[in-house]
């Protein structure tokens, strides 16, 4: 891209896969690689799209005239973004994450509800930022997806222009200080940042009313104390890698058994060294038991 | 809900903050720190609305830190804190008020220990202890029949999960966190 070039900066080609970020500006050029701060590669950028997803996308933007008319789930969609909301949103949610040895982990439910109905049973709650970082969303979907765009692009730029990545910190301040101007008004983002820098693996909430807060383990949502229970218990650092797996789906069933507005499917992804992984298709886990 | 005490000795000031970052009933955050380290010897510690805290301190903090650099030498605590009342008076009637509350606490090297006491209304005192919080209304009126003025370190304060900090000629020292009791679990 021609930005990249006037900066001199280039990023390096990306191994692709099925899970894995495509860069944004490939264009078949595999220019001489700049080494940031650090060993590993620079994380890349991409428009995020994937094969095989649902009907039902809150971030993607939906082209009519290719979308079969039939699809009633696509309409009420689309009326619930377009109605003045004469009622309450209610903002049902359950995301978790936490570090651990392995790296952090993410995990949510996929239900979106607007007016005490479920809108979308299928809907993506964790939104990758770029290849090592991922955000989740809880609040107003709408809010999350653009900001979480904003929040790609101003990273992308911090990085043409510093020659240099944001390290998750930093992008976690960019989020909260972009989105404070907005305390006040019904903007309601509460995210949490997952990623991988050089300092190792990173963990930070977000919360448009100005909190941005470093830990180990976050819970988020309407369905989040329930969720708290589960993982206050059987949370450790040292925990292995399946044992993570196993404990953020089981946190997120309990709370999608419990709260209302929590439910559908519990999309699980992995961030490490490498960058993140979603970690299977969305398997019917209503059934596991606890 | 949070609490600030700050209580100043002879030679000494002594400050506390809880340790909790609550969002209504969830602790989002066991070990979260209320305390900005303005310049070696000065320290505020805010409490209040969620994201103006860090916004309002970070930017006196920033500020004070631009006037060393700017000039070659620290702004004084009294300094530092009729600065921040000022902003925090300059905010308060307009669109976009900072709700936080204050203790600054520092030490000058000729006029010795200072604690001064601000609130979201940017009123500003300078007091011999001070406390902001619930617990505000437990331990004044401790404070009131027991404080003297030359009473020396051992004072103090036998809390559990809260951050101590003591600003002396020195400079800034952590003292010993104490841990809550825990039960054992099951």
């Amino acid at each position: 891209m021609a930005l990249q070039e006037v900066c001199h900066f280039y990023d390096s080609v990306p191994s692709s896969s099925e899970h894995s970020p495509v860069a944004l500006a490939l264009e078949g050029c595999c220019a001489e690689y700049r080494s940031a701060k650090v060993g590993h590669s620079l994380p890349v950028f991409y428009l995020p799209v994937m094969k095989s997803q649902p009907v039902c996308q809150p971030w993607k933007t939906i082209n009519l005239s290719t979308m079969p008319s039939s699809t009633s789930s696509v309409k009420s969609f689309m009326l619930a973004e377009e109605s003045k909301r004469p009622f309450d949103l209610s903002h049902g949610t359950t995301t978790l994450s936490f570090k651990f040895q392995g790296g952090v982990i993410a995990a949510a439910d996929t239900r979106s509800s607007c007016a005490k109905k479920v809108e979308c049973p299928s809907s993506q709650k964790i939104i990758p930022i770029h290849s090592h970082l991922v955000g989740t969303t809880s609040g107003t979907s709408a809010d999350c997806t653009l900001w979480k765009r904003i929040l790609s692009y101003k990273c992308r730029l911090y990085q043409l222009q510093n020659k240099r990545t944001l390290t998750v910190r930093g992008t976690a301040k960019l989020l909260s200080g972009a989105l404070f101007p907005f305390k006040g008004t019904e903007l309601c983002v509460a995210a949490t940042l997952c990623g991988w820098d050089h300092t190792g693996p990173a963990l930070y909430y977000v919360y448009s009313d100005g909190t941005c807060l470093e830990g180990d383990l976050f819970s988020v949502g309407s369905g989040s104390p329930y969720a708290y229970s589960i993982l206050d218990r059987e949370y450790h650092f040292d925990m292995s890698v399946d044992e993570a797996y196993c404990l953020a789906r089981r946190a997120v069933y309990h709370a999608t058994h419990r709260d209302a507005y929590s439910g559908g499917n519990v999309d699980l992804y992995h961030v490490t060294k490498e960058g993140w992984r979603k970690i299977e298709d969305r398997a019917d886990y209503t059934s596991l038991e606890g | 809900m949070e609490y600030l005490i700050g209580i100043q000795g002879p030679d000494f000031v002594l400050v506390a903050a809880d340790t909790v970052a609550a969002s209504s009933i969830i602790q989002m955050k066991h070990d979260y720190d209320k305390m900005f380290k303005l310049s070696e010897k000065i320290l505020l510690l805010c409490v209040g609305e969620a994201g103006d805290t860090v916004q309002f301190a970070e930017y006196i903090q920033k500020n004070v830190q631009l006037y060393k650099m700017r000039n070659g030498y620290e702004l004084s605590p009294d300094a530092a804190a009729n600065f921040t009342r000022k902003n925090l008076a300059d905010y308060l009637r307009s669109r976009t008020p900072y709700h936080v509350n204050l203790l600054l606490a520092g030490y000058d090297d000729h006029d010795g220990p200072a604690l001064y006491y601000m609130d979201y209304l940017s009123s500003l005192a300078k007091a011999p202890f001070a406390a902001h919080g619930y617990g505000a209304f437990l331990t004044l009126s401790i404070l009131d029949r027991y404080y003297k003025p030359d009473e020396s370190v051992e004072f103090i304060l036998n809390l559990p999960a809260f951050n101590v900090r003591l600003i002396d000629k020195h400079g800034i020292k952590d003292l010993e966190k104490l841990p809550l009791a825990t039960t054992s679990t099951s």
